[in-house]
């Protein structure tokens, strides 16, 4: 099972490749607001995301996902 | 403020505005045939409109619908299950039954809520729905609508989608696994074999929206799941009037003899005006037409070919193999949109597609072929597109 913590730093070492606008990353970073995902890199995230982890993320939780620490935290739920 | 959120859109209206770009709500002012017409005052060749076999200026539908209008009135005025069940609307369900050679057949009002309705429908709380990245937006406002727990798969990508059912162990009996038969952007084909081998070891159910592939595909026509001979492991087949039938509605088939009940509990369906009986009834002749005339299917595919071949000799950035969608991709944006001014300006129109309604980050000229299209037509579309690179609006591809 990933703790918490193992997602954030997963999650901060893996969003840097679209930290276009060098902000600093942490778990109050906004994917939309701070770090400017569009829709497609928003799912391209969360692909590379399954497959580090072997799991699926169905698209009901993102509504709910605007923080790095909203998505570790989401990973860790779904991670058995 | 509420509105805000439409300041972007509002902001790229008026740069098209700006621009006097006309690509998108282009008004049609006179239909001249299946594939001409005038378009915002300029006669041109119609390439982006989805009537694949040109039925809609058939004569023989064009007076089934006089005749029915005549005989049933303009319009129903009600819903199925009020006053809006004509004998047409039950006919039409009848033989598209029989053409899918299945026992049951619900029709609607228009294709998208067919697909949304459906969708929105079979799979509840409690269930879940697997997805094609790729899939039309009247499947993804459905999955929305259904409170199934909602996953996509990698477009297309079988080892994906089963991955994802290998993740879901005893849940994967309560999935639904939705397929388009042709993809609407790029025009390229699901691979239904592999998906059909997928559904089967997992024991899930499969929903195929044939939209683009109806009258296209397959021995008969049935579409992308009779072409790769696995209709019988498709539980569900979703599709249009709009398109090869050259009408508006749309359509579910199915095996199951539960889909009379899921017909009540189908919102889009129980809420909404039926079809006029005039639509019905140039459908159900154009259906008749598409079932007896194979070499339009023929026709169809000679065009789809000679523009694919013709693009693909120009060194254009088209995709893997012919189709009768065939997309042009564009990675800049300028470029994409002063091409697609250049082609109309120069008498042809096809469709822009901007993302996020392109499956990636590109622009797309999108040219869809007719049975209707003459050779001469193809070629002068070629010759337009030709006329792109003379401008150096595209860079031919140097393999």
């Amino acid at each position: 099972m990933a703790d918490y913590q193992s997602c954030l730093a997963f999650l901060c070492e893996l969003l840097q490749k679209y930290n276009r606008k060098r902000v600093m990353i942490n778990e109050n970073t906004g994917l939309v607001a701070d770090l400017g995902l569009s829709s497609l890199e928003v799912m391209e995230v969360i692909e590379q995301i399954e497959d580090h982890y072997d799991i699926s993320i169905p698209l009901n939780i993102l509504p709910d996902v605007n923080t790095v620490a909203d998505l570790a935290q989401k990973i860790r739920d779904l991670n058995p | 403020m509420l509105l805000d959120k439409f300041k972007e859109m509002a902001a790229f209206q008026s740069e098209l505005r700006d621009r006097k770009l006309k690509a998108f709500g282009a008004v049609t002012d006179e239909i001249l045939s299946a594939t001409e017409g005038v378009v915002e005052g300029r006669r041109v060749i119609l390439a982006g409109t989805n009537n694949y076999l040109g039925l809609s200026a058939d004569p023989r539908c064009i007076e089934a619908a006089r005749e029915a209008a005549s005989r049933w009135g303009t319009g129903t005025t009600g819903s199925r299950l009020a006053n809006g069940s004509f004998a047409e609307h039950q006919a039409l369900e009848a033989e598209l039954a029989a053409f899918y050679g299945v026992g049951h057949a619900i029709c609607f009002s228009t294709g998208y809520s067919a697909t949304m309705g459906t969708c929105a429908t079979l799979a509840g709380p409690g269930d879940v729905i697997l997805l094609d990245a790729d899939s039309h937006s009247s499947i993804y406002s459905g999955v929305k609508l259904s409170g199934a727990e909602v996953i996509r798969y990698r477009h297309s990508d079988t080892g994906d989608l089963a991955k994802r059912l290998r993740r879901l162990g005893d849940r994967a009996a309560n999935t639904l696994i939705v397929a388009e038969g042709i993809y609407s952007m790029l025009g390229d084909v699901a691979p239904l074999a592999e998906i059909a081998d997928i559904k089967r070891e997992y024991g899930a159910m499969l929903l195929v929206d044939e939209a683009h592939s109806l009258g296209v595909l397959g021995e008969r026509g049935r579409g992308a799941a009779e072409a790769a001979g696995v209709e019988d492991a498709v539980d569900f087949t979703v599709g249009t009037f709009s398109k090869s039938l050259g009408g508006i509605g749309g359509f579910c088939v199915s095996p199951h003899a539960e889909l009379e009940d899921v017909r009540y509990c189908i919102r889009a369906y129980i809420f909404t005006a039926s079809s006029t009986p005039s639509v019905v009834a140039s459908t159900r002749r154009a259906l008749q037409i598409l079932r007896d005339e194979p070499q339009l299917r023929e026709r169809l595919w000679d065009n789809a070919r000679r523009l694919y071949s013709g693009l693909k000799a120009l060194g254009l950035a088209v995709g893997p193999t012919p189709s009768p969608v065939v997309a042009v991709e564009f990675a800049d944006r300028e470029a994409a949109m002063a091409a697609w001014q250049q082609l109309f300006d120069n008498g042809v129109y096809v469709n822009l597609v901007v993302p996020p309604a392109s499956p990636s980050t590109n622009y797309l000229l999108r040219n869809s072929m007719s049975a209707a299209h003459s050779s001469e037509q193809v070629d002068r579309i070629i010759d337009a597109y030709r006329g792109l690179i003379d401008a150096g609006l595209v860079t031919p591809d140097a393999a």
